[in-house]
C-alpha cells in the first residue's frame, strides 16, 4: 500500500466503518477480477468507487452483495461478517442494492415493481412517503415497468430500495445515460438521502457527477484499490486523477 | 511406435478374435449402438447440438434398408448403405427446416419431427405398423458371399463399423471438425469470424444422421427385423445416456457408454425393469458426479497424475527446464 | 366425407377434447412454471402425473381413504416428494448448463417409472368412478365426472393464473423469472421460492394424475403417454408462459379431439404438425412476449 492510502485508512479508522472491507479478492469463473480490495465506507458518508470502464467497480458491489459468489477475503457490516452468506442473507443485514441495469421487471407494473422489495427493518419509507417523493410513479403506477423513460426507470430502481428500510445503499452508476436534468435531479436525490442520514457507495465514471455529491473517492484499477481521496483532495489532484480514469 | 498404434493393433485383433468367445449377434449389437453413439456425440459433443430425435434416423433407416433386403435382390451391404443415405437424406430435410432454431427449442422440434415420423412410418403398411418387420433377409455380399450365419456377418458388420468409425475420427480430426467446436464453444465468435454457423450445424446434422442412420440399419440385418421401438423417444433417450455415460466431447468415450449400456442390458434382460431403472441410476451418478463421463474422468485423472509427476520434489541443478505437459 | 358422423359422435368427440385439453392445461401449465423460474425442463413430469394417480389409488387401497380425500393429499404428497428432489438434486446443478437438470429429472422418471412397473406391472389398475352416471342431452350423453374434470381444472387453470399476474406472490415469481439475482438482492429467500415453486408444479401434475384415474386408468406409463404432447403443448404455447400453456392446451386438445372426427388417420400427428408449424411462425411459442432464442 502506498502511504497515502495507508494514511487515510488509518484516518478512517476513526470514524465509524460502517462497512468495511478487506482483501477481497473475487472471481468470474476461473479468472480473478479483483484483488485485494479494501476500503472503509464511513457510516452517514457518500463514497464513489471511480475508475476505467472494467476496473472492477461493478464487480466489487456485486461481491458485496453476493451476486458474484466466488470470493475471499472480509466485509464486515458493522460487526457481521457478510463473506460466505447468500445475498438474500446480505440484504437482510441491511444493505440495499440498485445494479447498473437497473433491472426493472418488464412482466410488472410499476406500483409492483415500487412495492416489490419487502420491509426488511423499521425506518424505511413507507408506501405513501415514496409515492410522495416520487410522484411521476404514482401517475405511472398501472404502466408496465419498463414503458418508463430511463430516468423515471432509474428514479423507480432507487425508490424501491427505500422501502426496505436498509441504511447502506450501493447505486451502481445511477446517472448512466441520462439526460443532464435527470442527472442533476438524482444528484439532488443522493443529497437529500444523505442528509436524512443514509449511507451511500455509489460508482460512477462521471466524475463530474462524482465530485458534486462524494465526500470521498476510491479510485479503483485493474481490481485493485489505487486511491483514495477526499473530496479536497479531489479538487485540488485533478490531473492525477484523470490519468487513473485514462482521460 | 506411436503408442496409439498400438491400442488400436491390439483393439482390431481383440475385434477380430471376439465371435470365437462372445455371442456375435451381442457383438453387433454392441457395435450398431456404438455407431449411433458416435452420431449422436459428433452432434452434441462437437458441436453443441442437442437433438431430441435421433430415433428417427435410427429406426427409419432400419425400415427402409429392410424395404430394400425383402423386395429386391441388392446384397446386404448395399442396402446398408442405402438406408443410411435415407436417413441421411431425412436428416437433410429436418436439419434445413429445424437448424435455425436453438437450445432447446432445436431439441424439442427434433423431438416433435420425431414423432411425427413414428406416427406417418405406423400408419405405413409397409412397415407392418404394430408389428413391425418381420422376416428380413440377408441378402448375399457383393451379390454372392453368403452371410446368413450370425459368426462370419460380425464381420461384415465390423468392417462397416470400423469404415464408420475412422470417417467419424476423421471427421472430429478435420478442419470442419474444429470449426464445429468452435461453434459448440461460441458460436456467435465463429460468425464474427466469418464462417456460417448454420451451414456447418447442417452439415454435421446430415453427417450425424447417416451415421445414424447406419448404425439403425445394420441393426436391421443384424435381428433382421425393424420395429417401430426403434424410432421412439426411450431410444434418443439411451443414445444420450451411452454418450453422457462415456464421456461427451471424447472420442472413444460415447463407444464404451453404448458397450457397457448394451452390456448391462443383456445382464439384466431376464430382470424386468431393472435394466431401465439400472439406466436411471447410472444416469444420475454420471450427471451429479462424474459429468465428465467414464472415459473423460479417465482422461482428467491421468493427466492429473501427469503434472504431478512432472513436478519434482527438489530440482537439480542440471535439470532441464519444466515444460507444461500439453493440455 | 363428412355423411357418417353423427351429432353424438362428434359432440362426444368434443368433449373428449375437451377433457384432454383440460390435462393438457393443467400439465403444462406446471411444467411451464417450473421452466420460466427454473430454466429446467421438468422430464419428471410425467412421472409425477402417473405419481398423482398412483398415491390415489394406494389411498383408496391401503387406507380406505376416498377420491376426495385423495384430491387433497396425494398432490400434498407427490409435491413434497418433488420438493426434496429440488433440494437435493436439481440445486446443486442449477450452475450447470441447464440439459444437466432436463437429464437428471429424465433419470429419476425413468426409476419411478421403472420401479412402480417393477412393482404393480404394466397393465393399467382400474379405479373407480367417483361421480357415475350422467345426463342424456339428446345430442349426446354427458358423464358427471369428466364434467366435474372439465370445471375442476378451469378452475385450477384460472385460479394458478389469478394467483401468478394478481397477488404479491406472483408478483415475487414473475420477477425472480427475470432476475432472480436482484430479487434475491432485496432480500427474498429465491432458493426457498424456487424449491416451492417446484413443488407447486409438481402438485398441479400430481392433482391432474388423481382427477386422471377414474378416466384413464392408474398405469405406470399414462405418464409417458401424455408427456410428449405436454412439450408440445408448451413448446406451441411459449415455454415459459402461463396464459399460452393454458390456452394452447385446451385449444389442442380440442382440435386433436376434432381430427380424430374428421380425418382419424392424423390426429396423432396434428399436434406434432402444429408445433412445426408454430415454431417457423413464431419461434419461441405462439403466447410469449419474447423474440426468438430469449432465453
Amino acid at each position: 500500500m502506498n502511504s497515502p492510502v495507508a494514511a487515510v485508512i488509518q484516518d478512517s479508522r476513526v470514524a465509524t466503518a460502517l462497512l468495511r472491507v478487506e482483501n477481497l479478492n473475487a472471481w468470474y469463473a476461473e479468472s480473478r477480477v479483483l484483488h485485494g480490495i479494501s476500503f472503509d465506507v464511513r457510516e452517514g458518508e457518500v463514497l464513489t468507487l471511480i475508475g476505467r470502464n472494467g476496473a472492477g467497480k461493478t464487480t466489487t458491489l456485486r461481491s458485496i452483495m453476493g451476486v458474484v459468489r466466488k470470493r475471499t477475503g472480509s466485509i464486515r457490516l458493522g460487526q457481521e461478517e457478510l463473506i460466505g452468506k447468500r445475498t438474500y442473507e446480505i440484504a437482510r443485514a441491511g444493505i440495499a442494492y440498485c445494479p447498473e441495469e437497473r433491472a426493472i421487471f418488464s412482466s410488472l407494473s410499476v406500483s409492483e415493481n415500487l412495492l416489490l422489495p419487502p420491509v426488511l427493518r423499521s425506518g424505511g419509507m413507507s408506501d405513501e412517503e415514496l409515492f410522495k417523493a416520487f410522484p411521476n410513479l404514482r401517475v405511472r403506477a398501472a404502466s408496465q415497468g419498463t414503458k418508463l423513460s430511463g430516468g423515471e426507470q432509474q428514479m423507480l430502481a432507487i425508490a424501491r430500495i427505500l422501502r426496505t428500510g436498509s441504511r447502506l445503499l450501493l447505486l451502481d452508476e445511477p446517472s448512466e445515460g441520462l439526460a443532464p436534468v435527470v442527472v442533476k435531479e438524482i444528484g439532488e436525490l443522493i443529497l437529500r438521502l444523505k442528509q436524512q442520514g443514509f449511507t451511500i457507495v455509489l460508482v460512477e465514471q462521471n466524475l463530474r457527477f462524482a465530485k458534486k455529491v462524494a465526500d470521498r473517492h476510491v479510485v479503483v484499477e485493474n481490481g485493485k484499490v489505487a486511491d483514495v481521496l477526499t473530496a479536497a483532495d479531489l479538487e485540488s489532484g485533478m490531473d492525477r486523477v484523470q490519468s487513473y480514469l485514462g482521460v | 511406435m506411436n503408442p496409439r498404434l498400438i491400442i488400436i493393433f491390439v483393439a482390431a485383433a481383440l475385434a477380430v478374435a471376439a465371435p470365437f468367445f462372445v455371442y456375435p449377434v451381442l457383438l453387433m449389437t454392441i457395435l450398431c449402438f456404438v455407431i449411433f453413439a458416435c452420431s449422436f456425440n459428433l452432434l452434441l459433443g462437437y458441436t453443441g447440438l442437442l437433438c431430441f430425435g435421433h430415433a428417427m434416423f435410427f429406426g427409419g433407416a432400419a425400415y427402409i434398408t429392410g424395404q430394400i433386403l425383402k423386395t429386391t435382390s441388392v446384397s446386404v451391404e448395399a442396402a446398408i448403405l442405402c438406408g443410411a443415405l435415407a436417413a441421411g437424406l431425412l436428416g437433410l430435410v429436418i436439419g434445413q427446416l429445424s437448424i435455425r432454431r436453438q437450445g432447446i427449442q432445436f431439441a424439442m422440434i427434433t423431438l416433435a419431427f420425431s414423432q411425427l415420423v413414428y406416427f406417418v412410418l405406423l400408419q405405413m403398411e409397409f412397415t407392418g405398423g404394430e408389428n413391425g418387420m418381420q422376416g428380413i433377409p440377408r441378402n448375399p455380399l457383393f451379390g454372392f458371399i453368403e452371410v446368413r450365419d450370425s459368426f462370419s456377418f460380425y464381420y461384415v458388420i465390423l468392417g462397416l463399423s470400423a469404415v464408420a468409425v475412422f470417417a467419424f475420427y476423421r471427421i472430429v480430426h478435420s478442419p470442419f471438425g474444429e470449426v464445429l467446436k468452435a461453434i459448440r464453444d461460441n458460436e456467435a465468435r465463429v460468425e464474427s469470424l466469418g464462417f456460417d454457423p448454420e451451414r456447418f450445424k447442417l452439415l454435421a446434422f446430415t453427417l450425424s444422421a447417416t451415421m445414424a442412420g447406419l448404425a439403425g440399419a445394420m441393426k436391421a440385418t443384424v435381428f433382421q427385423f425393424a420395429t417401430l421401438t426403434d424410432i421412439s423417444w426411450p431410444v434418443s433417450g439411451e443414445v444420450i445416456l451411452m454418450t453422457l455415460l462415456g464421456g461427451l466431447g471424447t472420442l472413444t468415450g460415447p463407444m464404451f457408454g453404448a458397450a457397457i449400456i448394451i452390456l448391462m442390458n443383456d445382464h439384466l434382460a431376464g430382470f424386468g425393469e431393472w435394466a431401465l431403472i439400472a439406466q436411471g441410476v447410472i444416469l444420475l451418478v454420471v450427471i451429479v458426479f462424474f459429468r465428465r463421463g467414464f472415459v473423460g474422468e479417465i482422461g482428467a485423472l491421468v493427466k492429473y497424475l501427469a503434472r504431478r509427476g512432472k513436478r519434482p520434489a527438489s530440482a537439480p541443478v542440471t535439470a532441464k527446464p519444466a515444460v507444461e505437459p500439453n493440455g | 366425407m363428412f355423411e357418417n358422423i353423427t351429432s353424438q359422435l362428434l359432440f362426444g368427440q368434443v368433449l373428449l377434447g375437451l377433457i384432454n385439453g383440460s390435462f393438457y392445461a393443467m400439465l403444462s401449465m406446471g411444467l411451464a412454471i417450473i421452466f420460466g423460474l427454473m430454466n429446467v425442463v421438468n422430464f419428471a413430469h410425467g412421472a409425477q402425473y402417473m405419481l398423482g394417480a398412483f398415491v390415489a389409488w394406494l389411498l383408496l387401497t391401503f387406507l380406505g381413504v376416498p377420491y376426495w380425500g385423495a384430491l387433497v393429499i396425494a398432490p400434498i404428497a407427490v409435491a413434497l416428494l418433488g420438493m426434496l428432489m429440488e433440494r437435493l438434486l436439481l440445486r446443486r446443478l442449477q450452475n450447470l448448463d441447464h440439459l444437466y437438470g432436463l437429464l437428471a429429472t429424465y433419470a429419476v422418471s425413468l426409476i419411478v417409472e421403472g420401479l412402480i412397473r417393477q412393482r404393480y406391472g404394466s397393465t393399467g389398475i382400474p379405479y373407480d368412478n367417483p361421480m357415475p352416471g350422467g345426463m342424456n342431452l339428446g345430442f349426446m350423453f354427458l358423464p358427471y365426472y369428466r364434467v366435474w374434470v372439465v370445471m375442476f381444472s378451469l378452475f385450477t387453470c384460472i385460479g394458478t393464473w389469478l394467483l401468478i399476474e394478481h397477488t404479491k406472490l406472483g408478483a415475487y415469481l414473475r420477477a425472480a423469472n427475470e432476475n432472480p439475482n436482484i430479487v434475491e438482492a432485496f432480500g427474498i429467500n429465491v432458493p426457498k421460492m424456487v424449491t416451492l415453486t417446484y413443488g407447486f408444479g409438481v402438485g398441479l401434475a400430481a392433482l391432474s394424475g388423481v382427477l386422471a384415474a377414474p378416466i384413464y386408468q392408474v398405469s405406470p406409463s399414462m405418464g409417458s403417454n401424455v408427456m410428449i404432447v405436454v412439450f408440445a403443448v408448451v413448446v406451441i404455447g411459449g415455454m415459459g408462459s402461463i396464459v399460452g400453456a393454458m390456452a394452447t392446451g385446451y385449444m389442442l386438445g380440442i382440435v386433436e379431439g376434432l381430427t380424430k372426427v374428421l380425418y382419424p388417420e392424423a390426429a396423432s400427428v396434428v399436434i406434432f404438425l402444429f408445433m412445426i408449424f408454430a415454431l417457423f411462425m413464431r419461434p419461441s411459442g405462439i403466447f410469449s412476449g419474447r423474440s426468438e432464442g430469449a432465453r
